[in-house]
């Protein structure tokens, strides 16, 4: 497959992920859909240990979370040689050290691997949508944004093309 | 059938539970008016955006829902 192939063609696995999971346990059927890469490259992202921090909870909305990876999937295939992305984001309760979201993309060659996935977690980490509690010690908090979420996604406009 | 508003994030604690029934038909100052005070106040919030039916209003204040319809109040994203 070169790049002019149509990105029907391409792999996207995108799921909303309502208990624990295995993010290796992931990638292994991922990376059988895609025999012709020449790399995959992959983001596990988990529930940060320590802050007093003994739960965290994500709740989203139905309509607007999934579409909005689809789209976040459509634009990561438009903008990069892959042969195919996967990206799985957990919602509910989650404890320390759990994951929270796998991102991987595959690709005939590394660079185009790494940075779509690089590009993709921007996008979740700052415009996907998402809404975060954290538990501590004297009772639950919503965590707003974070100015440096935003300033990773203007790196992507910056170089935009 | 009423129109159901739905509350995220930290909307849902404003509103004391996430979802909530009212009549309609609903334009942008109905909704507001169905409103108390800390979620009205918090509604009118240039970064909390409105959802119809699953798609997000480019300017909210051209919000006209019907019955039936679902209306979904939407906080600035923690990010994933």
């Amino acid at each position: 497959m070169d790049e002019a192939s149509a990105a029907a063609d391409r792999v996207r696995i995108v799921r909303l992920v309502e208990h624990g999971f295995d993010p290796s346990a992931e990638v292994v059927p991922f990376a059988e859909r895609v025999p012709q890469a020449g790399g995959i490259a992959s983001f596990v992202g988990k529930v940060r240990p320590g802050g007093g921090v003994e739960a965290l909870e994500l709740s989203h909305y139905a309509p607007l979370t999934l579409a909005g990876m689809e789209a976040l999937a459509e634009e990561v295939l438009a903008r990069f040689p892959l042969d195919g992305i996967l990206i799985l984001h957990r919602v509910g309760m989650m404890r320390p050290t759990e994951p929270i979201v796998l991102v991987a993309a595959a690709a005939r060659h590394r660079r185009a691997a790494i940075e779509a996935v690089d590009f993709a977690m921007d996008h979740l980490k700052s415009d996907a949508w998402f809404w975060k509690r954290e538990q501590r010690a004297d009772g639950w908090h919503w965590i707003e944004p974070r100015e440096q979420d935003h300033a990773d996604l203007a790196r992507w406009s910056a170089t935009a093309t | 059938m009423p129109i159901k508003l739905v509350f995220l994030g930290k909307l849902a604690d404003l509103a004391g539970a996430p979802e909530r029934q009212v009549a309609g038909p609903l334009d942008w100052s109905g909704l507001l008016e169905a409103l108390d005070s800390p979620l009205g106040e918090a509604l009118r919030g240039e970064r909390v955006k409105l959802a119809l039916n699953g798609r997000v209003l480019a300017d909210k204040t051209s919000l006209s829902a019907s019955e039936g319809d679902e209306i979904a109040l939407l906080p600035p994203v923690s990010g994933g």
